[in-house]
């Protein structure tokens, strides 16, 4: 097993966007964004830029040809802002110019004048002042008023958390060409070409066939560029239309930072009912969405926030409400989980609150109240082959949770200045677009007479892996070596109306796409086959290892001379196919259904130590059990659960996406915003797998892109575990992520200031300078 | 400023007329289309850029990692230019790609050309008596990675772990006396490299104006680590002046008759922290080399461009601060020298000339009694710009009385702040928990936090009070405890 691109990235030969050699001509784009985070354009001044060396053009809404129009779901963003200036870095103008350096040069030299309106940041308040995107959303099962009678004890507070940068290491880009007449050419680091597609034809006014749009492989993705990657092509397409020239738009990380949306910061008033028990008796949770300044995909987002409200628990009684509220940030957008993690936080810390009160560990509580099959979750689905409890057995009998939480008391009794903690992450998480109409894709097989095989798919790689899948499941359906197959570039010629690389579906519909045309074309094979050898029963012909096989005995029928007899009997050796998840639904009047195919399943177990004394801390060990199904490429599915448990460590803790008042990014750079390297993540990283064949997926296959994300969780209940060993009676808020700020002042709280507040007395507040690097 | 540079280019020797302050990651990406090299922030943060550079020093071929969007052309002069195509064998893998493809460690692989060099140069130069995965780490702690989460990485590490140590397929390359050699010979590395200390021997030294201190320019750029990030758009618009061609200006003599190290402004923070008399006396060296930057940064930040820079927040200032550091300055015809105490005036303000350039520091040999410890925390605990950082120096005679109390701390006030009334209150005083804690309500008196991104004005006191506290509880474990400091 491998991952068939990583032989030329480790050679440096992978081409990106703005690796392969630029054609003549190319131009240099660069974006001039809002100066503010709300307010108005009151006039433009862009002389002074224009006359800048090397400047060729700079362009505005009022040159678009077509609709300054971009947004994929509700109209509500224009690609540059006529007036209305929304976030910081809301885009203006673009600088056309013969280098980015000249362009970044003039940049400089535009004069916006503006008037400002105070800005929204917060959720809460925008929700109040009736600043509502779509329409908020109550998912319900059972009735929880009358369920709260039932319960012991009930908790309620409040969760945040904060958002998340993708921090995909290429950032966006995009570079268009023009061909002939009024088409054009978009190579475009996009999880969803036929997004761009649309948008570039509803911009410069041509229908979508004129709009070609290829993908070769994206630097990291994570939903970042599902939706958010098309407004940089879309400027780049614009510009080359107009100029008659290539173009080309490499956001700087600064740019991108401050222009792109991210994961959706959450807050949530969270209210549970339990038995003394520990049975989680009802759960009532109000969830408000920060969606940044334009709807973008929050309202999908929304949803599955309360498709996962309860996690991979059981909760009788339910209601789950969620509004998707507008503020002055960029918009935020899809990011691995999309909204599912939020849902699932508030949830754990609702549980952990409880475990507190009830004085029952919290690991027992979770363990306690997993779904169980036939089970159904608060939209009706039921859950099948569900995996919640074998997972953690699995995880307990492997790692001991009983021991390691002896070895951490133990710890703790006898250490003062660093203390341990632990917590169980346990995850659920449905599989399928929740947009029921997006579970469709489509596969292109050519096989050459040589034997060679090409295949394209919407698939889009981005380092998930998908590429590598494909290759498996092609050569595993044609019966040959995986070296006979190429996946190509993800282009909306050969595929049309592709639904974009996300939801962790990709490789399950891209993958059974591509079995079925396999099928049809080894269908044809097996006629001319029969038809050759004289036989009737050419449903036993089979194909593997490069050879066919007639009732499981070999015949002279290899792989080669099967298609180049095919040629010369002139039958086709292309094949198109088309897959559609079975099977699933979603009634949103009743809001009940069964949206998912399938459900991942899994438990991981965190430990951490933290240091009392200066509030650092370090995570020692993530040993989890994952529900993975039947691999068809281990080691990708591997690289997806640690990487995905390495972006949800690092949401909980150290990704601190910061805003001022007025909406400004202050973590605007990555010497500021800090993401985990290598000496962040434990050594002790252990993962084990469920594999059981799954009905749903292709080859038994389960996905496996999103659900890891969501072990990080833990991280952040296992710090907070420590704390409390230190401070038993201490009522830290649940506020993620938990920085080592947080930590240190909430450990110390109150106890220390005593020690300075009197040395301060006499001495005079002073005004002082911004300290900055 | 149109001097021609001379260097080799992996396999190829180059010439160039392009700016000096032109940085090599444009150069190569934008003028050579060697695009194996990525730009993932242009700040020194990703080190998804990362080169090799190869350079004569005392005769040997020496060759560091660095990242190469920080990096001036005009500083390559005489110097072997190593990217990732430079050490692509004509055809497969070398062991570093072999292990990482095989085990995964590359996904998107945008950051991976990064890493294949980081982990390379470990190969190649590292001088660990034997190769473990810790050494690795250490060797890419510079590169980020969004999608593998470093498991993979280490898995690949592994291999070449056993690979080159003891008992493994490679091993007679570490132990060989030229390992470049060894690895050419093995064909693991291109055969080219065998010849290319001759090679840059063969490019005859830049016209150098040695002595020129006097004439301006807009920019110096040393390290260019902090100035780069700065005015990266700047610099190659306008006139610089790149002092790394000043070869004097490096490295660290002890002077015991002046009781002083004597330390070339221009040398690095890991030839700083490497220098076997530094480390004697700051044996936890490593670990504040840990903290403080990846090795990536390391090999180019400069200690001079540390304190220039005036960061309030400079790791290394704050701990040559404590260490009663004195700053030489020349000006083309005079010296003079300054009390690094009486340096900084404001924030990023300070008592030098415009024309004036540090030339070197003299940082006095401290006796045996003196203890010296380095603290910081930031956001992530490892190469990350501190929220806040403390040094100290600090001697207890065997009365039990403290001598010194050199404490500084960075984070607090618009310059790094050295805490004077402390150590007049602390000194001739017995060290106990009382004069600890009565000393850090004085050092609460001299500091004025402020809140920005990297944190409240609350938690840098709070966090400053913990810092100073504990380089007692680190020096003076035995008398000092953080029970008894927490207790009051
Ligand atoms: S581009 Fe990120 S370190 Fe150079
Ligand atoms: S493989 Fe994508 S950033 Fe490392």
């Amino acid at each position: 097993m491998k991952h068939y691109d990583a032989e030329l990235h480790t050679r440096g030969e992978s081409l990106y966007v703005d690796d392969v050699a630029p054609p003549g001509g190319m131009l240099h784009a660069v974006v001039y964004g809002s100066p503010i985070g709300h307010g108005t354009l009151e006039s433009l001044d862009v002389e002074r830029a224009k006359a800048a060396p090397g400047v060729f053009r700079i362009l505005t809404a009022d040159d678009i040809p077509g609709e300054n129009q971009i947004g994929p779901v509700q109209q509500d963003e224009p690609l540059f802002t006529d007036d209305s200036l929304d976030y910081f870095g809301h885009p203006i103008a673009l600088i056309v110019a013969e280098t980015h350096e000249d362009a970044i040069y003039a940049r400089d030299l535009i004069d916006a004048e503006v008037s400002e309106k105070p800005a929204i940041v917060d959720p809460r308040e925008a929700h109040e002042k009736g600043e509502i995107l779509g329409t908020p959303r109550t998912f319900a099962m059972g009735d929880v008023e009358k369920a709260w009678k039932q319960c012991d004890v009930i908790v309620e507070g409040r969760a945040d958390v904060a958002g998340q940068e993708h921090l995909y290491l290429e950032t966006q880009r995009a570079r268009a060409v023009p061909t002939e007449g009024d088409r054009i050419r978009i190579y475009s680091s996009t999880q969803s070409p036929y997004a761009v597609q649309k948008a570039v034809a509803r911009i410069i006014g041509v229908p979508n066939h004129k709009v070609e749009v290829d993908v070769i492989r994206l630097g990291g993705g994570f939903g970042g560029k599902e939706d958010q990657a098309t407004a940089w092509a879309c400027m780049s397409a614009l510009a080359s239309h107009l100029l008659e020239t290539p173009v080309q738009l490499v956001l700087h990380r600064l740019d991108d930072l401050l222009m792109t949306g991210k994961r959706h910061p959450y807050t949530a008033d969270y209210k549970l009912g339990l038995r003394r028990d520990g049975t989680i008796v009802a759960y009532d949770v109000s969830h408000y969405q920060n969606a940044g300044a334009k709807t973008d995909l929050s309202l999908a987002v929304l949803e599955r926030t309360l498709f996962h409200s309860t996690n991979a628990y059981y909760v009788p009684n339910v209601r789950a409400y969620a509004a998707s509220c507008r503020t002055n940030l960029p918009p935020n957008t899809a990011f691995r989980g999309f909204g599912g993690p939020q849902g699932m936080f508030a949830m754990e810390c609702a549980i952990s609150h409880a475990a507190e009160e009830l004085d029952i560990s919290r690991e027992e509580l979770q363990r306690k109240n997993l779904i169980t099959e036939g089970q159904s979750f608060p939209y009706g689905q039921r859950a099948e082959r569900a995996r919640a409890r074998t997972s953690w057995k699995e995880a307990d009998e492997e790692y001991n949770l009983t021991q390691m939480r002896a070895e951490i008391d133990t710890f703790n009794a006898e250490h003062h200045d660093k203390k341990r903690g632990l917590a169980a992450m346990p995850v659920c998480f449905g599989i399928s677009f929740t947009g029921t109409f997006l579970n469709q894709a489509s596969a292109l097989l050519h096989v050459y007479t040589d034997g060679s095989v090409s295949l394209s798919t919407g698939g889009v790689e981005m380092g998930q892996g998908v590429n590598s899948k494909l290759i498996n499941m092609a050569a595993r359906a044609l019966g040959i070596s995986v070296d006979r197959i190429k996946v190509e570039t993800t282009n909306t010629t050969r595929i049309a109306n592709m639904s974009p690389s996300a939801a962790s579906a990709t490789s399950d519909l891209n993958g059974a796409a591509t079995i079925l045309a396999a099928k049809e074309l080894l269908n044809r094979f097996r006629e001319m086959i029969a038809r050759e050898m004289g036989i009737q029963d050419a449903d036993n012909l089979s194909f593997q290892n490069e050879r066919v096989f007639y009732r499981n005995r070999e015949t002279e029928w290899t792989w080669e001379k099967t298609v180049s007899h095919a040629y010369m009997s002139r039958i086709s050796l292309s094949a198109q196919a088309f897959y559609a998840t079975p099977n699933i639904w979603f009634d949103k009047e009743r809001e009940e259904g069964r949206p998912f195919a399938y459900h991942v399943y899994g438990t991981a177990f965190i430990d951490v130590t933290v240091d009392t004394l200066r509030g650092t801390y370090d995570i020692d060990s993530v040993r989890l059990v994952h529900d993975l199904g039947r691999t068809v490429n281990k080691l990708v599915d591997l690289g997806q659960i640690e990487g995905g448990l390495a972006q949800g460590l690092g949401w909980m803790t150290l990704e601190e996406l910061a805003f001022d008042d007025d909406g400004r990014l202050l973590s605007n750079a990555l010497s500021t915003y800090k993401a985990p390297d290598g000496y962040f993540m434990p050594d002790d990283v252990r993962v084990k797998w469920l594999e059981e064949e799954n009905p749903e997926g292709p080859y038994g296959s389960k996905a496996v892109g999103e659900p890891p994300l969501m072990y990080g969780i833990g991280v952040y209940f296992a710090i907070r575990d420590a704390m409390r060993a230190f401070d038993a009676d201490a009522n830290f808020p649940y506020d993620a992520p938990l920085t080592p700020e947080k930590v240190l002042l909430q450990l110390h709280h109150g106890r220390l200031s005593g020690l300075w507040e009197d040395s301060l007395a006499e001495q005079k507040t002073t005004e002082l300078p911004v300290a900055g690097e | 400023m149109a001097d021609t540079v001379t260097f080799w280019l992996n396999d190829r020797r180059v010439e160039t007329e392009e700016h000096a302050g032109l940085l090599v990651l444009d150069y190569l990406r934008k003028r050579r289309f060697l695009t194996g090299t990525k730009e993932g922030c242009k700040e020194g943060d990703c080190g998804a850029c990362t080169i090799l550079i190869g350079e004569i020093r005392d005769g040997e071929l020496v060759y560091e990692p660095t990242t190469s969007c920080l990096v001036p052309l005009g500083e390559m002069h005489g110097r072997h230019v190593v990217s990732i195509e430079g050490l692509n064998l004509a055809d497969g893998l070398n062991p570093v790609q072999r292990a990482m493809t095989d085990r995964g460690g590359s996904q998107c692989g945008f950051c991976t050309p990064g890493f294949i060099v980081s982990m390379c140069w470990y190969l190649m130069a590292s001088s660990d008596e034997t190769p473990t995965l810790k050494g690795f780490q250490r060797a890419f702690s510079g590169n980020l990675c969004r999608c593998t989460g470093y498991t993979s990485i280490d898995r690949a590490s592994e291999d070449l772990v056993s690979d080159f140590g003891p008992g493994g397929r490679f091993e007679q390359i570490w132990s060989a006396d030229d390992r470049i050699q060894a690895l050419c010979d093995a064909e693991l590395l291109p055969a080219y490299f065998a010849d290319m200390a001759d090679q840059l021997a063969a490019i005859p030294p830049l016209e150098e104006e040695r002595h020129d201190y006097a004439d301006i320019a807009e920019f110096f750029v040393a390290g260019g680590t902090d100035l780069y990030v700065q005015k990266g758009e700047e610099i190659p618009r306008t006139d610089v002046k790149i002092l790394n061609r000043h070869p004097e200006m490096r490295g660290i003599e002890r002077d015991d008759e002046a009781g002083v190290f004597r330390v070339g402004a221009l040398t690095s923070f890991e030839e700083f922290g490497q220098h076997p008399e530094i480390r004697a006396i700051m044996p936890r060296m490593d670990h504040y080399l840990y903290l403080i930057a990846s090795l990536q940064l390391r090999v180019r930040a400069t200690l001079a461009g540390n304190i220039i820079n005036a960061s309030p927040i400079g790791d290394m200032t704050n701990l040559l601060l404590a260490l009663d550091t004195t700053l030489v300055f020349h000006d083309g015809t005079r010296e003079r020298q300054v009390e690094m105490k009486n340096f900084f005036e404001g924030y990023k303000t300070y008592d030098k000339e415009p024309h004036e350039i540090m030339t070197r520091l003299l940082i006095p040999i401290p006796d045996d009694d003196t203890r010296i410890h380095f603290e910081k925390v930031s956001k992530r605990e490892a190469l990350d710009i501190a929220t806040v950082n403390s040094g100290a120096k600090i001697r207890v005679d065997d009365d039990g009385i403290i001598r010194v109390a050199s404490l500084t701390v960075g984070g607090v006030a618009p310059v790094p702040l050295w805490l004077e009334k402390t150590e007049d209150y602390l000194v001739g005083k017995a060290l106990d928990v009382k004069t600890v804690r009565d000393g850090l309500r004085v050092a609460h008196s001299e500091m004025a936090p402020i809140s920005d991104v990297r944190g409240s004005a609350d938690y840098k006191r709070l966090l400053a009070h913990q810092l100073l506290s504990a380089h007692f509880t680190e020096l003076y474990g035995d008398r000092i405890s953080f029970d008894a400091l927490l207790a009051g």
